[in-house]
């Protein structure tokens, strides 16, 4: 077995600097569509977006990246594109439609909590993406374990419940047991578009629009899926190790916008 | 070739159209589609079961799929079996008018439509007569209740939310009538990070005698979602039910719409979609090698794999701006074209990956301890692979050859050189074997396509007309087919995909029967199953 340790020296270190400084590896992060001032023809380019993330208020451009399922319409086969965004800071603390967050940016869980964090990772229906995603935090990579972040099997040893999918019609039972088998306080990430708005899936008749029709949700990661990089983010929100982003297109006290409140009551 | 083999195999299509002619004087038979070499027999019914038969077992024709489609007069429904040789693909047509719902079933012959008819049963309210057992599969039957014909044409979605009586009643099936025995159930959430799926272990202590599957946890109704969407649209879909192969399902996906419309895709869109497809499956098989060495609980391996996976979705990232190739497909080409160095890029970074798994491999196939635990676990002999008509790395481990990038073709991959790896053994280890050739074979691909490719445009003009057509890809899993039909609008009116983990996951409990409890997450993860291919 010596030649697996001698493998495993020569390998080095390959993990990321992040959290202590930005990661800036080319093909991390798929970015996001940035939103702002566009000038003419805002209204056209907002209609090209399929699950209706993008809204014009004149000629500006808001988006909602929990409904961006990162087709490209707004960047590809256009004449003048959209900006785009490279980050990965993506959490943000939940603005739930039936107002159940707090919207403050006290961590969910409390200080007792930063160092070690037990998370049970549950499949809603996801497409595999996000799970793989989620998956890469246990390679050399990205090694969440040096943060305190554990994947436990069982509710019963969890803080952080992550959530992928947009909760399908067979699953929610599940999720229900799960969620309140966890001990107080807990906390539930919610982890891609899917989980989010129902994505790509919204609309149909055998899935909700996302964790929030079940659960309180107190940590939103958008993406679809989110790298790697965004779900060790939203972790770190969740723990009350790393500042929330906050949402652009939502205003400094926290209101939604009238357009992203409205579509956002179309959900059920 | 095997002495016991028929005699009809590997015919010319002229012959094939003499026997059948000969065989079935009754069954129309007409080739509908020369470039894409199929010919469809319209077969009465009372001959279904007759014709399925012979070709399966007489013809040697393997059975990929089984689509319906109910237009405003009648049922349709689409048999298509494998056309290895000359002959192309074959698809059985049998019609019914609407108000008469009864099939036979061809399962007694053809076991590999055993789940096929049971999905039709389920989502069409169709009744296979002479299946050996219907009820639970799709739609759950503790959630739903018996009658929901969800993608019937009238279908009510808001109607069947509202009279649904989920039934707390409901058991699972058992078949171990030992005394003591005993179920031991798995799922749907279990272990780690993995997707929703239960498993039943029949046991009556030590080892497990039979294991039994409960899936479609993530129905997500795509097929219904798809319908009166525009063929673009469709796509987003396409791509998402399934991202760990994004790419194979897409590209299946905008095959079949450019049948329909006739569209040639441009030379150089031909190969960036190879390049694509085989950067795929290199990533693919990476993450299938992390999660084998993982559930052996070997550290260093699983470390060592990941690190190629990662580096790979960066490497797709960075070409095509998303870790899973995300929006780079369009019917009639690509959404925007990859420049030439960044493909010489992406090259470079296969071609470390080639080097990483060939260390990895090398350092594996001398871990004893490690190849005590694969070997001889999960075996699928070669008389199963073919009953059951499976693909992809899992049938090619028991030396079931079929890949579609050689067995059919599709335009890209005519004039590339490679080789389709087998094994023989048809065990765990066998199949770990595969995934390292197979990724070597990957890049073999990708450095003929960056030497050959022509300038030009990505992308031609798309205007389909209405009609059907299937579009057939090899997946990393296998392959990977999209029936779809638009109307003359260019609208969805039926899309249908048929997966090869659909098609692996009715073998999986022959390879799971009869081992111990601790050598589960083993078996599980060299059959490199996805549960959202599954369950759409
Ligand atoms: S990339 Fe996102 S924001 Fe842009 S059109 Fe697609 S879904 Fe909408």
């Amino acid at each position: 077995m010596s030649e697996w340790v001698i493998k495993g020296l020569v390998a080095g270190i390959r993990t990321t600097v992040y959290p202590k400084a930005p990661e800036r590896a080319p093909g991390t992060t798929p970015g996001f569509p940035a939103g702002g001032e566009f000038g003419r023809g805002a209204s056209e380019l907002a209609s090209r977006c399929p699950t209706g993330a993008l809204a014009a208020r004149g000629g500006t451009i808001d988006v909602d990246e929990r409904r961006c399922i990162h087709c490209y319409r707004c960047v590809r086969g256009v004449e003048r594109p959209l900006g785009w965004d490279r980050g990965y800071e993506w959490a943000t603390q939940a603005h739930s439609r039936e107002g159940l967050a707090t919207g403050s940016e006290r961590p969910a869980l409390g200080r007792p909590y930063r160092k070690s964090i037990h998370v049970i990772v549950v499949d809603a229906g996801d497409c595999g993406a996000c799970l793989n995603e989620v998956r890469q935090l246990n390679n050399p990579y990205y090694n969440m374990h040096r943060l305190g972040f554990f994947v436990t099997p069982t509710p019963r040893h969890a803080d952080v419940l992550l959530v992928v999918g947009p909760v399908t019609d067979h699953m929610r039972v599940a999720l229900r047991k799960i969620y309140d088998a966890m001990p107080t306080p807990k906390c539930v990430v919610a982890v891609g578009a899917c989980a989010l708005s129902g994505g790509v899936f919204a609309g149909s008749f055998t899935c909700k629009r996302g964790v929030a029709d079940v659960l309180p949700v107190e940590v939103e990661v958008p993406g679809n899926p989110p790298p790697p990089l965004a779900i060790l983010h939203g972790l770190l929100v969740a723990a009350g190790r790393a500042a929330p982003a906050r949402r652009r297109g939502v205003p400094e006290d926290g209101e939604a916008t009238a357009a992203s409140r409205a579509s956002a009551g179309a959900g059920e | 070739m095997n002495a016991d083999r028929p005699q009809e195999r590997r015919v010319t299509r002229e012959r094939f159209r003499e026997l059948i002619e000969e065989r079935w004087p009754t069954v129309v038979h007409s080739i509908v589609d020369l470039a894409n070499a199929t010919i469809e027999l319209d077969c009465p019914r009372r001959l279904l079961r007759e014709l399925c038969q012979g070709l399966f077992h007489d013809f040697d024709l393997a059975f990929a799929g089984l689509t319906v489609e109910e237009d405003a007069s009648e049922w349709k429904l689409r048999y298509v079996f494998y056309g290895d040789g000359e002959a192309g693909w074959v698809h059985v047509l049998a019609r019914a008018p609407l108000d008469d719902t009864r099939f036979p079933s061809i399962v007694e012959s053809v076991h590999a439509a055993d789940w096929h008819e049971r999905v039709a049963e389920d989502l069409y309210g169709l009744q296979f007569e002479g299946h050996p057992r219907l009820g639970d599969f799709v739609l759950h039957d503790d959630v739903w209740q018996e009658g929901v014909e969800p993608m019937r044409r009238g279908f009510d979605a808001e109607a069947a939310m509202h009279q649904r009586q989920p039934n707390t009643d409901w058991r699972p099936v058992r078949v171990v009538e030992e005394s003591g025995a005993f179920v031991m159930p798995i799922g749907p959430k279990f272990s780690g990070v993995t997707e929703s799926v239960h498993f039943l272990l029949e046991t009556v202590g030590e080892d497990v005698i039979r294991t039994s599957t409960r899936r479609y946890y993530k129905w997500r109704a795509i097929e219904k979602l798809a319908e009166g969407k525009s063929a673009a649209d469709a796509l987003l879909l396409a791509e998402r039910f399934a991202a760990t192969t994004a790419f194979a399902h897409g590209f299946a996906y905008c095959r079949a719409a450019e049948a329909i419309a006739g569209t040639v895709v441009p030379p150089r869109a031909r190969l960036l979609r190879v390049l694509l497809a085989e950067l795929e499956r290199l990533r693919h098989h990476a993450g299938a090698i992390q999660e084998i060495c993982e559930s052996c609980a070997f550290a260093v391996a699983s470390s060592h794999a990941g690190i190629v996976e990662e580096d790979l979705l960066r490497a797709s990232g960075q070409l095509t701006g998303h870790r899973y190739l995300f929006g780079v497909l369009a019917p009639g080409g690509l959404a925007c074209d990859l420049t030439t160095p960044a493909c010489r890029t992406t090259l470079a970074q296969a071609q470390e990956a080639r080097i990483a798994l060939g260390a990895l491999l090398r350092e594996l196939s001398i871990s004893s301890s490690f190849l005590d635990r694969l070997e001889e676990v999960g075996v699928i002999p070669l008389r199963t692979a073919r009953a059951y008509s499976l693909v992809g790395p899992v049938a090619r481990a028991s030396s079931y050859l079929r890949d579609l990038r050689r067995a059919r073709p599709y335009p890209g991959y005519e004039d590339l050189e490679f080789d389709v790896p087998s094994e023989e053994e048809g065990d765990g280890y066998a199949r770990l074997r595969l995934l390292f050739s197979e990724a070597e074979q990957s890049v073999r691909i990708i450095e003929q396509v960056v030497a050959r490719l022509p300038e030009g445009p990505v992308r031609a003009p798309f205007e389909p007309p209405g009609g059907g057509a299937l579009g057939w890809v090899e997946a990393p899993r296998g392959g990977t087919f999209a029936w779809l039909r638009l109307d003359a609008s260019g609208v969805v009116v039926r899309y249908r995909p048929v997966t090869p983990s659909f098609i692996n996951w009715h073998a999986f409990q022959l390879g799971a029967e009869k081992f111990a409890f601790q050598d589960f997450p083993i078996i599980l993860s060299t059959f490199d199953l996805s549960v959202a291919e599954n369950d759409l």
